[in-house]
């Protein structure tokens, strides 16, 4: 990925509070149905899985297809129910793998 | 020599997977140009259990119009203790009007606290989305809305 995701998660949180998590990652999102300006398809190369782990455990994770828009934007929520660095991990068509990791402290 | 003839076998294989290749694109572009709701519905029967249409529990908070088809932002909640022995399994978003229905599933679990989820996707024309809610118990809910796309976000 060229740039890194971006993710917004709170630094502290009080136990048992929900607290809503804002990920932005940047990519083009290539569906495959396009073609060059040959005439030649664009082979497709999307993000296709996202996740957010805390502990190896996953919390919250998301399939995606070539119709989630380019730069996947994807909110949600989690539980504060332990301190520690939660790690957000994308994965492409070609298996690469981007890890952004964030620490939050549960009170 | 023997190695050169090798070198062609795996020429001709190559050649051979390139045409095979190809001949599978052309038959998805000819047969499966856009989905269908028919196609929407094939994917949500695979779900199993018996879909209740319709459902309350499903909020889809869309535009009524978007303009730009490209980044339509959708936003789904689903009422839910979110417990362990009460939850939402997973959140599927399907899009009936695209070259394929599937847009996004997304995976939740008891840590996820609430089931409320948002994403942006890309919408080929104006038409309905459907999201199914699997519950923990297994019982599948859905609900669709409507979008009027101006124009469309899936390239030429």
């Amino acid at each position: 990925m060229a740039n890194q995701p971006r993710v917004k998660l709170p630094k502290t949180a009080k136990s048992g509070e929900l607290v809503q998590v804002k990920t932005l990652a940047s990519h083009d999102m290539e569906t495959g149905n396009r073609k060059d300006k040959e005439g030649k398809a664009i082979p497709r190369l999307i993000l296709k899985k996202f996740s957010c782990t805390l502990g190896g455990a996953e919390i919250f994770g998301a399939d995606m297809h070539p119709a989630v828009s380019a730069n996947p934007y994807i909110t949600f929520y989690i539980k504060a129910e332990k301190s520690g660095s939660y790690v957000f991990t994308w994965t492409d068509d070609n298996g690469e793998v981007t890890t952004v990791s964030q620490d939050m402290a549960v009170s | 020599m023997s190695k050169s003839t090798h070198q062609m076998v795996q020429m001709d294989r190559r050649q051979a997977l390139k045409v095979a290749g190809a001949g599978v694109l052309a038959m998805g572009f000819a047969t499966a140009a856009h989905a269908t709701p028919e196609d929407a519905a094939m994917a949500i029967s695979k779900l199993g259990g018996s879909a209740k249409a319709d459902s309350a529990k499903i909020t889809i908070d869309l535009p009524e119009i978007a303009e730009n088809g490209a980044t339509v932002p959708v936003n789904v909640t689903v009422d839910s203790p979110m417990t362990a022995a009460d939850h939402v399994k997973h959140i599927h978003v399907f899009a009936e009007g695209n070259p394929s229905p599937e847009v996004i599933s997304f995976n939740l679990t008891p840590s996820t606290g609430k089931a409320d989820v948002g994403t942006r996707m890309r919408l080929g024309k104006t038409q309905n989305v459907v999201v199914a809610a699997v519950m923990s118990d297994g019982s599948v809910h859905v609900n669709k809305k409507e979008v009027k796309v101006t124009i469309g976000g899936c390239g030429g």
